[in-house]
């Protein structure tokens, strides 16, 4: 079986990684994929922004790995997908740089929605990255989000990420 | 024991640290969290009163966990990827 999980420095080519993974299994009739990107704004208290001018991604090397695969075993106990590729970067990224890719065959397109959706939510709230952002008032740690929590809970599983 | 800490993110800044070994008598995580806030000064980032996450050999624990050489743990603030 090819990788699942891989954190690297550089960035992806999506059309690569989903025609790698088409190509491959003749059994695929769906690929549901997801980017996340670097925006240039964050959010402050209210409806003020602060401008994002670049990010620090970090991570916990050999944890981030393993706890993303766990996740997809755990997807596999829960949809009827293939495969399923998860693709993060780490380092120095800046606004509209990728950020992260997750994406899953399957038969149907149902299975391969529901699994990229879920394994989005279960990397939000468990998997060991941290992001801190460079604004003109200067970098900070980005907080974790109760909505990502909520999210999680969607699914059955409690998390207590952005708890205090 | 001799036991392996990593520190990430906000609490590596706060503490000055990545990582460090320390000899500890601690039976569960909870416990090795109170040898280190003992340390006082850069370590009271890991008061009880701030968010910290805890992972024992690479898997999130909490406090209850019982700990046994060789381990790592690691002490972080909730995750921000995606």
């Amino acid at each position: 079986m090819s990788v699942r999980v891989v954190i690297q420095t550089q960035d992806f080519d999506v059309s690569h990684e989903l025609a790698l993974m088409r190509k491959s299994d003749l059994r695929v009739g769906a690929i549901c994929s997801f980017v996340g990107t670097v925006r240039d704004t964050r959010m402050l208290s209210g409806q003020d922004t602060d401008q994002v001018m670049s990010m620090a991604l970090e991570h916990y090397p050999g944890m981030t790995e393993s706890s993303i695969e766990a996740m997809i075993d755990e997807a596999h106990q829960r949809f009827d997908f293939f495969q399923a590729r998860v693709i993060h970067r780490v380092g120095a990224l800046k606004p509209t740089d990728q950020i992260v890719l997750v994406a899953v065959t399957s038969a149907h397109r149902g299975e391969s929605f529901k699994a990229c959706e879920f394994l989005m939510d279960y990397l939000k709230t468990h998997a060991p990255f941290w992001k801190k952002e460079e604004t003109p008032a200067g970098s900070k740690w980005v907080d974790a989000r109760s909505s990502d929590d909520a999210a999680m809970l969607r699914w059955g599983i409690e998390a207590r990420n952005a708890d205090q | 024991m001799n036991l392996k800490i990593l520190y990430f993110a906000s609490l590596r800044e706060s503490i000055g640290l990545s990582q460090e070994e320390i000899q500890s008598s601690a039976q569960t995580v909870g416990e090795v969290r109170n040898e280190l806030l003992a340390k006082g000064g850069r370590y009271l980032c890991l008061q009880r009163d701030q968010a910290v996450r805890m992972a024992l050999n690479h898997v999130m624990v909490n406090e209850d966990a019982a700990i046994q050489a060789p381990a790592e743990l690691a002490f972080f603030p909730p995750v921000t990827g995606g």
